[in-house]
């Protein structure tokens, strides 16, 4: 086995009394489409939440690429080549699509101290290219995210992700409130990673369309990983036992 | 008419500038042509660019999800802090910027305070409104400070730049800060930080934007062109008053509010805030003009406050139903 690209020691949380996680260790290895499920409250969003650098774990090591990292903010996580795209949490409606695909790490033209001038040029052309390499085709990328179709702004958070060169993608609940056409083609993308090499975590309540895109699947119960087999060797009624 | 809502939609400030033509040509047939007048143009060319300059920084810290109250005693609490270190000797250059250094700490403490314990702006800029109030008299020492006139360079500011005498410095000065703070917001990376900031805090910070940093810049910018604006006023009347700017906080934001800018921060131009500045300054003026008696003022200002933002959450809502199509 070659090293993990992301491997977490006996990572630990609390928040406030509850203990969110207990001792979770995993090794994600390049290249896997693999399945978090559990159910509500099981602390599934903890761990992803602390590999995007929303928290930090109260205990235990994260490991990405055989080096131990320190993920202090969502900055440090996205340096490392760690994208996430949240169910509502990564697209501000009222913004572009150009603005909102460089949020954060804006090309500029011309900057002192890391403030500058936006080149909006550069924004327009590379969030259109990026929509399309992911086969997603919307007519202009100055329109509002707000008017998108949640399958619609999904794609353009997995279109930003892969721009920015991801190693890996985590998808906390990306099919959450859609219908079942957006679903499908939230589906398609998880799917398109796998052939460009892209790592994913893919968190989903629903067995079938985790079933359907991953090759392992990791079942969390009360903040612990009670399963963590290839998908070929398990079933969905063998996962919701354990949950 | 779709296009027509979407342009209203992604241009707030275009109704209100609609309005503003109207409300101008109105106000010259009822006064009988004297609204329009040089002398008039001049009272109002005056007044305007120091009320103006308050709107801009209260619509930038808006659209940046906050509010300040404060601006209207911040208004009087830095030319009274300045005139008083002139009096005591200190060279008027130094006085100035120390009365804005004055500003931007309380700027600082109204963000620092506001994101450190997690309260609404709301909050805590009414406690500093009170607080720099209560300053600005203390510092005054219950003497208004008297600076001879000429004793201070302060044609800079307020001096008439044309032969005319229409046309003052501050008028350069606002539309030269208002350029600035446009293109901080339009064309910089800060200024995508801000809208994001206001429009989706969520998402502001799962991309790793410094949201507290952001604000905490808006509340210092906001402070610092309201005690700016507050100089230039008392630099022009050449008095120092510490009920100075009393009242100035609500029209702020009624400006801000008029001129498309949402409560609820992300939405909102400089140029709405400008707009909206420049209708209440021309209300205020052209009733006095027409012979409106003038305590309809304020009752003018509430009802177009209201009527501008149920129309643009009416405009907002009509725009939000109609979605993208995609090509396939
Ligand atoms: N910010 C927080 N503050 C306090 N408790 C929290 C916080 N976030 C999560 N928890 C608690 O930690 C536990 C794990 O929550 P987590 O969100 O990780 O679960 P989850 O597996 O993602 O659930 P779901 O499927 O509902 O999203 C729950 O008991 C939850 O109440
Ligand atoms: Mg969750």
């Amino acid at each position: 086995m070659s090293t993990p690209i992301i491997e977490t020691r006996n990572l630990h949380k609390w928040y406030s009394g509850v203990h969110a996680l207990k001792g979770v260790s995993l090794k994600i290895e390049k290249g896997q489409a693999l399945g978090l499920v559990g159910d509500n409250g099981a602390g599934k969003s903890t761990l992803i939440n602390i590999l995007s650098g929303l928290h930090r774990q109260d205990e235990g090591q994260i490991l990405l690429e055989g080096q131990e990292v320190d993920i202090r903010n969502p900055k440090d996580s996205m340096r490392l080549g760690i994208e996430t795209i949240y169910q509502y949490n990564s697209m501000v409606p009222l913004m572009t699509i150009s603005r909102n695909v460089f949020i954060g790490r804006e090309p500029l033209k011309w900057s002192i101290g890391g403030f500058g001038i936006l080149d909006e040029q550069k924004m327009r052309e590379e969030s259109v290219k990026a929509i399309a390499d992911v086969d997603l085709h919307l007519r202009s990328p100055d329109a509002l995210v707000g008017e998108l179709s949640g399958g619609q702004r999904q794609g353009v958070a997995i279109a930003r992700a892969m721009h920015f060169k991801s190693k890996v993608m985590i998808l906390d609940e990306p099919t959450n409130h859609l219908s079942v056409k957006e679903t499908a083609k939230v589906i398609g993308f998880v799917k398109g990673l796998k052939e460009q090499g892209v790592t994913s975590v893919f968190i989903s309540h629903n067995m079938h369309h985790v079933f359907a895109c991953c090759d392992r699947i990791v079942a969390m119960a009360l903040g612990q990983i009670v399963l963590d087999k290839p998908v070929s060797e398990t079933s969905i009624e063998e996962v919701s036992e354990k949950l | 008419m779709k296009r027509l809502f979407k342009l209203a939609l992604q241009k707030p400030e275009l109704a209100s500038t609609l309005l503003l033509v109207l409300l101008i040509l109105m106000f010259q047939i009822l006064s009988g042509a004297v609204f329009l007048s040089i002398d008039n143009v001049r009272g109002v060319l005056g007044l305007l660019p120091e009320t103006a300059l308050v709107a801009v920084g209260v619509t930038l810290l808006m659209i940046c999800g906050e509010f300040d109250l404060s601006v209207g005693s911040v208004f009087a609490l830095m030319p009274m802090t300045m005139a008083v270190l002139v009096v005591a000797g200190v060279p008027f250059w130094l006085a100035v910027f120390l009365g804005l250094a004055l500003c931007a700490f309380i700027g600082f403490v109204n963000g620092w305070i506001t994101i450190k314990f997690d309260i609404p702006s709301f909050i805590t800029t009414l406690g500093m409104m009170f607080m720099a109030r209560s300053m600005t008299v203390v510092v005054s020492g219950g003497f208004p400070p008297r600076i001879k006139p000429g004793a201070v360079p302060s044609w800079i500011f307020t001096g008439f730049v044309d032969d005319g005498g229409l046309v003052r410095a501050s008028v350069l000065w606002f539309v030269g800060i208002a350029v600035l703070i446009s293109l901080l917001l339009a064309k910089t990376n800060f200024g995508n930080w801000v809208r994001a900031t206001g429009g989706f805090l969520p998402a502001a910070a799962a991309m790793g934007i410094p949201s507290g940093k952001v604000k905490i810049a808006c509340f210092m910018i906001c402070s610092v062109l309201a005690g700016f604006a507050g100089m230039i006023q008392s630099l022009r009347l050449n008095s120092f008053l510490p009920a100075l700017g009393e009242g100035m906080e609500l029209q702020a934001v009624a400006a801000a509010v008029i001129g498309g800018t949402s409560l609820m921060g992300g939405v909102g131009s400089i140029i709405g805030g400008l707009i909206g500045a420049t209708l209440i300054r021309v209300i205020d003026n052209g009733m006095v003009m027409s012979q409106i008696d003038s305590n309809w003022f304020k009752f003018a200002i509430g009802a177009l406050t209201i009527f501008a933002v149920v129309g643009n959450a009416w405009l907002r809502r009509r725009g939000r139903a109609m979605q993208v199509e995609t090509d396939k």
